[in-house]
C-alpha cells in the first residue's frame, strides 16, 4: 500500500484544509505544516484539540525556517511534532510515494 | 480662480480604520497594508489599526525570516509611533483563540473585547480591511 504525505500551507483560522485533512487523512500517513500551516503546530491555539486527536496514528511534522520567520521559537509546539528543514522536507517527498497538497 | 483650484477652507480631517486580518509572509495583504498605513499617516488623518483574527500574527515579536528568503518587515511597525499613528487595536479574542497575549507582540497595543471594538469601529468614516 502506498503512503502519503499531506501537505498545509493555510492558517487553521483562516481556512479548512487542516481540518479536512485530519478527517480524511488515513492512519499512518504523514502530515508537514509548512508557511501558515505552521500556526497548527502551537500547542495553545485552539486548533490544537483537532490535531491532537490525530496524533496517535498519524505523523506530524512543522518546517523550521517557517517557524522561525513567523517568531515562533518560543511558543511550545505540540508534543510529538518534528521540526525539519528543507533538506527534511526533501527527504519525506522521496520517503512517501505520494504528497498532497491541500490548497 | 480656476476650476482645478480648490478654496482655502477648514481641514477636513476623516476618522480612518485600517483593519489588519492576515497573517504575515503566507499572502502580500499584511505588507501592503502596512505601507497604506504609513502613506496615509502623511496625510494627517485620524488613523487607528486594529488587528484581528490571523492579523495579530503580525505582530509577534522576534521573527526572523533569514531561513525562507523573504523579507522581515515586522519592525516596520515600530514606525506607527514615529507616524503619529497611536491608535493600535487588538482584539482580546484573537489573542486568547491563538494562545498569545500583549507580551507577545513586537509593539505596545491596547488589547480591546470584541464588545468594545465595536464602538471604535462604528465611529469610522472610512474602514478599509485587508
Amino acid at each position: 500500500m502506498s503512503t502519503m504525505l499531506h501537505l498545509i500551507n493555510k492558517s487553521p483560522f483562516d481556512r479548512n484544509a487542516l481540518d479536512s485533512c485530519l478527517r480524511l487523512a488515513k492512519a499512518g500517513s504523514s502530515v508537514l505544516l509548512i508557511e501558515d500551516g505552521v500556526y497548527a503546530a502551537l500547542s495553545k491555539a485552539e486548533s490544537a484539540k483537532a490535531v491532537g486527536n490525530r496524533m496517535d496514528d498519524l505523523t506530524f511534522y512543522v518546517l523550521g525556517p517557517d517557524v522561525s520567520a513567523r517568531g515562533l521559537d518560543d511558543k511550545p509546539l505540540i508534543d510529538g511534532f518534528t521540526v525539519v528543514d528543507y533538506g527534511g522536507f526533501v527527504d519525506l517527498v522521496v520517503e512517501h510515494d505520494v504528497a498532497q497538497s491541500w490548497l | 480662480m480656476e476650476p482645478w483650484e480648490e478654496e482655502e477652507g477648514p481641514e477636513v480631517v476623516k476618522r480612518f480604520m485600517y483593519v489588519n486580518r492576515r497573517a504575515p509572509y503566507g499572502t502580500i495583504y499584511a505588507l501592503e497594508c502596512l505601507e497604506v498605513v504609513l502613506i496615509a499617516a502623511a496625510f494627517d488623518q485620524d488613523v487607528s489599526v486594529v488587528f484581528v483574527d490571523d492579523g495579530i500574527y503580525q505582530l509577534k515579536k522576534d521573527q526572523d525570516t533569514t531561513g525562507i528568503g523573504m523579507k522581515n518587515f515586522s519592525k516596520t511597525y515600530r514606525a506607527l509611533d514615529d507616524y503619529d499613528v497611536e491608535k493600535i487595536y487588538v482584539e482580546k479574542e484573537s489573542l486568547d483563540q491563538r494562545g498569545l497575549t500583549a507580551d507577545d507582540l513586537i509593539i505596545a497595543v491596547e488589547v480591546v473585547a470584541a464588545q468594545n471594538l465595536r464602538g471604535i469601529m462604528a465611529q469610522q468614516d472610512v474602514v478599509i480591511s485587508s
